[in-house]
């Protein structure tokens, strides 16, 4: 049986399904990170003294980072931009390029955890690292979600474009909003958690 | 044709034409360049970000309202271009006012508890 409206829009919607559920499922995601939000302003207000997140994060690294991925933000777009006129190198070229970020991101992110381990730095050290590592680990697992999702549309899911060119697409315009999710996520984590 | 049929036959004319229109080379060559536009804009403004809050080592409640307004202009240029948002189906514009209704339900809590600590 054929998944309906998987290509053209619904009617009565004006959208094809899987953007819709990409957007349902979004704002899930932004319930499960902003109950993480506050949880932060909770335990900060309320604790006696909380270090400046530059005295215990290397910022510099995490800088780095944000460009990574507000370039992978552009790459993934272009990617889709590219499959919508026809160049499939060029498309599947960007979705390389989008998925060297992410990788590059986790890399970074990797040395960045193993300098806090060498530093006997843990989640049970203090209310300020458990929440910057479960803050980042979630945002760090979204990354590898995202890793997952790109090594199948630019390796055996590419197949789709020769057959339904247009379902491929709409499948990277839906993946993309994923991962400017993960890259508005990370601009709201990054000043919270580095900077203030 | 009834009514019903009619008028599903021409809305699917109409979304044909937004489909045709969506793939227009002309009309993608220029969300590209908008979209680099952006890109410089999101790594201008994380630069002041960093300068003003790591660099210039500003007093904490400063620093907050500073790094927030960055990342809410941040968020706006990408949720509204990368994501389309500002041209987008109204059906998305009621989930994410649902969303941030509670969103703001939950954000609540802790600034009620941070304020009842001012007073």
């Amino acid at each position: 049986m054929e998944i309906p409206y998987n290509v053209a829009p619904r009617p009565d919607t004006g959208l094809y399904n899987a953007k819709l559920g990409v957007w349902l499922f979004l704002a899930s995601e932004v319930m499960l990170f902003g109950a993480l939000f506050s949880s932060l302003i909770l335990l900060r207000s309320g604790a006696p003294s909380w270090p400046r997140g530059w005295e215990e994060l290397n910022v510099p690294l995490a800088t780095i980072n944000t460009f990574v991925l507000i370039f992978s933000s552009v790459a993934v777009v272009m990617a889709w931009a590219n499959f919508r006129l026809g160049e499939f190198k060029k498309g599947r070229l960007w979705l390389g390029v989008t998925l060297l970020c992410a990788l590059g991101f986790m890399v970074i992110k990797g040395f960045e955890y193993a300098h806090k381990f060498h530093l006997h730095h843990y989640p049970s050290t203090s209310n300020f690292f458990a929440i910057y590592f479960v803050m980042t680990g979630l945002h760090g697992l979204h990354v590898l979600g995202g890793v997952v999702v790109f090594s199948y549309f630019a390796g055996p899911g590419a197949k789709m474009y020769f057959t339904e060119r247009q379902r491929y697409t709409n499948r990277i315009e839906v993946a993309g909003l994923y991962w400017h999710f993960v890259d508005l996520v990370w601009i709201f984590l990054f000043p919270t958690l580095y900077l203030l | 044709m009834t009514d019903h049929t009619a008028h599903a036959a021409h809305g699917d004319e109409h979304l044909a034409d937004a489909h045709d229109h969506h793939n227009d080379p002309e009309a993608i060559a220029k969300e590209l360049k908008v979209y680099w536009m952006v890109f410089g804009g999101l790594a201008i403004l994380t630069g002041i970000t960093v300068g003003l809050c790591y660099g210039f080592d500003l007093p904490v409640h400063t620093a907050i309202i500073v790094a927030m307004i960055v990342a809410l202009i941040k968020g706006f240029l990408v949720a509204g271009f990368f994501m389309h948002l500002l041209n987008e189906r109204k059906l998305i514009y009621s989930i994410l006012g649902i969303t941030v209704f509670f969103f703001a339900v939950l954000l609540w809590g802790p600034w009620h508890h941070v304020y009842d600590l001012m007073k």
